[in-house]
């Protein structure tokens, strides 16, 4: 591994101080679950390594309050898992989290770190984006709070400034009651990326939110707020229709060893349905 | 706090034994408990976080030690596969694998038993889906996983169930 400095501050405004000074030749570190692969590799070539597992706001912590879920950014999948709130309240995220990796890497990957790495194929992403995530940053002007879907750019950049840092990521706990599920495609369970990853959430006024990754440069979002796809009697061929609006943003790499854009785009639609078909099944049993 | 770099003192308690060590930034917790504690029952294979051979308990949790920097881990307590066997005698769960013909190369053992013991600690009586689970980050290139599943199964006396 090239060597570099490394850092452990013990306050958010010790690393901004430490991120804006450093800009591009600084990395932050977390979990490491991608970080120290890349520093291995060589892909990544930082002068300073920032560990951000000190800093007191971001030790591993998940608090309800006023209806917000506030998960620190130091909060590993397994923290995210076996949460009771974060299992009541927001259940295809827990079933996204328990996707991740293996044990292994749940225990040390967190939760904000797979947002941050903006992987197109982040399992976390598609649920985080249903449930209307916020992402709380702390950089060099204050702080500031944006929604998920205003982070990602495109695969491994975000609208992260220099010198901002993710502190936490807020979920407003649903006003209504939703069914939720997620589901993804992958090689082999405990190893691999997602080939696609999907979550769909109808809730009880008849809309329905689907989010989906792996399947172009960032994940998207989509709303449908017709009812067609949360009403259980609309026939398939009406369903099918906004399924193809909403999957239009889906634009599979060719490049990719790990599943032919064909195969994608035809998981995609397979999952989808398959998704609704569970979302719409536990809104009629009073999930959360 | 300011940046360090160069050789950096970190302490640790390995297998319930504190050390003081200086490391480089650089170097992984895999690396440390080889190189310098001449512990090498934790294995450096992948390299990435897919294989599970270098597999230790950090802090009550199991890692890939192949992904965590040894200073990151300055202050934690490390068990690696050594420690499960304090004075040369095996633990029940490593008994039942010799017993159940788990191991045929053995290099994915250390990691596979640190993994199957964390399991059990969790969860003392797991079913065949969690143990497969549980052991997903563990790769057995001479594909025991059979044996080895029957293993963790005897280990924690469900074998008869």
């Amino acid at each position: 591994m090239h060597p570099f400095a490394y850092a452990r501050p013990t306050s958010v405004a010790e690393a901004v101080a430490l991120l804006d000074e450093h800009g591009p030749d600084a990395r932050i570190l977390a979990g490491g679950t991608d970080l120290v692969i890349r520093l291995r590799d060589g892909t990544v070539r930082p002068s300073l390594v920032v560990d951000v597992k000190r800093i007191p706001e971001l030790r591993p912590r998940i608090d309800l309050v006023g209806g917000v879920l506030m998960i620190s950014a130091g909060s590993v999948m397994t923290d995210v898992a076996t949460d009771a709130r974060v299992r009541r309240h927001f259940p295809a995220l827990v079933e996204a989290a328990e996707v991740v990796g293996s044990v292994q890497i749940r225990n040390r990957a967190t939760l904000a770190g797979n947002v941050c790495n903006a992987s197109p194929a982040a399992d976390t992403a598609p649920p985080l984006l249903v449930y209307g995530a916020i992402v709380v940053a702390a950089g060099p002007g204050g702080i500031r709070r944006l929604p998920l879907d205003e982070l990602f750019v495109t695969s491994g950049q975000t609208t992260l400034a220099r010198g901002e840092l993710v502190t936490a990521i807020e979920l407003p706990v649903p006003a209504r009651r939703m069914g939720a599920t997620h589901v993804r495609r992958t090689r082999r369970r405990g190893h691999d990326l997602a080939s696609v990853t999907l979550c769909c959430a109808v809730d009880d006024a008849g809309v329905t939110r689907l989010a989906y990754g792996s399947v172009g440069p960032r994940p998207v979002l989509v709303i449908d707020e017709s009812g067609v796809l949360a009403d259980p009697a609309a026939p398939d061929e009406a369903k099918a229709a906004v399924f193809e609006q909403m999957f239009a943003a889906a634009r599979p790499s060719p490049r990719s060893m790990r599943a032919s854009p064909e195969y994608r785009l035809a998981m995609l639609r397979v999952l989808g349905a398959r998704a609704l078909r569970t979302a719409i099944a536990r809104l009629g049993e009073g999930a959360a | 706090m300011s940046e360090m770099s160069g050789a950096i003192p970190i302490e640790l308690t390995v297998n319930g034994r504190r050390r003081a060590l200086e490391v480089a930034a650089h170097h992984t917790l895999l690396e440390v408990l080889r190189d310098d504690l001449d512990l090498t029952g934790t294995k450096e294979c992948c390299l990435v976080g897919e294989c599970g051979a270098c597999t230790v308990r950090l802090d009550g949790r199991i890692v890939d030690s192949c992904l965590v920097l040894a200073v990151e881990a300055d202050g934690g307590e490390v068990t690696t596969v050594e420690g499960l066997a304090p004075e040369s005698r095996l633990s029940r769960l490593q008994g039942a694998f010799l017993d159940r013909g788990g191991v045929q190369c053995g290099f994915c053992i250390p990691g596979q038993v640190m993994a199957a013991d964390d399991l059990l600690r969790r969860n003392p009586h797991p079913s065949v889906p969690e143990i497969q689970e549980g052991l997903a980050g563990n790769l057995c290139r001479c594909a025991c996983y059979e044996q080895i599943t029957e293993a963790v199964l005897a280990a924690a006396g469900e074998e008869e169930r």
